[in-house]
């Protein structure tokens, strides 16, 4: 399975749009397109996973590595368009307490 | 190129082709081995025997001398890839290496023994996907009847995952004879690994411990997959959740600490995501699935229960798993 990220920028905001499955295979693709932007001074990341209906813990793996570097820098990391799935993964790991979640049909759930 | 060698190697191939003699090829090994000290390239090689051949045959080597230029373009990529392969295997074998050291920590440093408590039955199942799991179990016994666990699962692999395990291990064992309450004992192994890992690792933890005299279970988790109770008086699962960020993330967490008292008959499975994220030709296996075949159990002593499902979930997914697999279950009989 592939994996596709495209990333666009709107004023300082980058936002990444991830299409396809994201696991150990995949995963790497994500970190080199992530690392690019993770060290600028107050970077500000939105991560879209509408078009992701997996994610494993390698995968998860890379977002916390991400969320390090961004908190370090005093940047923000925010998700979007998660499924019923993902939200779960990332109520159950505690992160949803940590950084901005949307779900799909753009409802918030709370904030930083 | 050392002048030397190319000079002998010069005088080697002239003397052979005048008399063929085998004496001549041993030189020629010989020199060889040379090659090889002074890092010489093949592609040098033959450049070497090329200005050989116009220094014996010069009138020969106009006409064939195109020949060598076009075989050393070839050694020159060829060398390339076998130095490339070279580096690969060197690469693997030394992972191999750090891989095997790190199964020999997982084997010995982080063994442990299921706890015998009284009123309580305990069974285990842990498989790896691969030679190494990223899971890790560990109970500790405790003198008044207290059966504490911990089940967790270390994203990261090789030595790195396995010295996650033993500040599992050793945090708590610190702790074992003055504070055992979840809650505690995942702020203090919180901080111990937050200090220590890399970036990108972390630790989703499930802890919980029974006490004989009350009971009552207490649990915390840290971003791990809720556990499973079975009231057996009602015949239903509750799933015992407990708010807490992963391990290794942030310094200071706070983990929500919540107990269940349990009857007899109940159960309650604690398991990693290689359970419940198990995959088959058609997709996920549904919750529904596992949660029937642990009632159908239900009677059983606590071992059987989990080696059933274990079997069973190998099974449905064609004897192969893609996750590290753990299971414990504490019975109250």
């Amino acid at each position: 399975m592939n994996l596709q990220v495209d990333v666009e920028q709107n004023d300082c905001v980058h936002v990444f749009k991830i299409i396809g499955e994201i696991d150990a295979f995949t995963a790497p693709t994500l970190k080199e397109q992530l690392e690019k932007v993770a060290d600028q001074p107050e970077c500000q990341a939105v991560l879209d996973f509408s078009q992701v209906n997996y994610m494993d813990s390698t995968g998860l793996g890379v977002f916390v590595a991400f969320y390090k570097k961004v908190k370090a820098v005093d940047g923000s990391v925010k998700i979007v368009g998660v499924n019923k799935r993902l939200k779960r993964l990332f109520e159950i790991t505690g992160l949803d307490d940590i950084v901005e979640i949307e779900m799909e049909s753009g409802d918030s759930n709370g904030t930083v | 190129m050392p002048q030397e060698v190319g000079k002998q190697y010069s005088a080697l191939l002239q003397k052979y082709i005048q008399h063929e003699d085998e004496t001549d090829l041993y030189a020629a090994q010989q020199v060889s081995r040379k090659f090889i000290e002074k890092k010489i390239s093949p592609e040098e090689v033959i450049s070497l025997h090329k200005t050989s051949v116009e220094e014996i045959f010069p009138e020969l080597a106009v006409k064939i001398g195109p020949s060598y230029d076009f075989l050393i373009e070839v050694m020159i990529h060829y060398g390339l890839a076998l130095m490339e392969h070279q580096s690969l295997i060197r690469k693997q074998e030394a992972m191999q290496i750090e891989m095997d050291v790190a199964v020999k920590v997982q084997d010995m440093l982080l063994e442990t023994s299921i706890p015998k408590v009284e009123g309580l039955d305990i069974g285990l199942v842990s498989k790896p996907a691969k030679k190494m799991s990223g899971d890790y179990v560990y109970f500790i016994e405790q003198k008044d009847g207290e059966a504490c666990v911990a089940v967790a699962d270390v994203m990261g692999k090789g030595l790195p995952a396995a010295l996650c395990m033993s500040m599992i291990k050793f945090g708590m064992d610190s702790l074992r004879s003055s504070a055992t309450e979840p809650q505690h004992v995942l702020q203090v192994i919180n901080q111990i690994v937050e200090k220590s890992m890399d970036d990108s690792m972390f630790i989703s933890m499930f802890y919980g411990k029974f006490d004989k005299k009350t009971c009552e279970f207490t649990y915390g988790s840290a971003g791990h997959e809720p556990a499973l109770l079975y009231r057996a008086d009602e015949d239903r699962f509750i799933e015992l959740d407990a708010k807490g960020l992963l391990l290794g993330i942030r310094k200071d967490v706070d983990f929500q600490q919540k107990s269940v008292e349990m009857s007899s008959g109940d159960f309650i499975v604690m398991l990693t995501d290689g359970v419940t994220e198990g995959r088959n030709a058609e997709g996920f296996i549904e919750e529904e699935v596992i949660l029937d075949m642990l009632r159908t159990m239900k009677d059983r002593p606590a071992q059987q229960i989990v080696d059933h499902l274990y079997t069973e979930l190998f099974k449905m997914q064609n004897y192969m798993l893609h996750d590290d697999f753990t299971l414990v279950l504490f019975k109250k009989e």
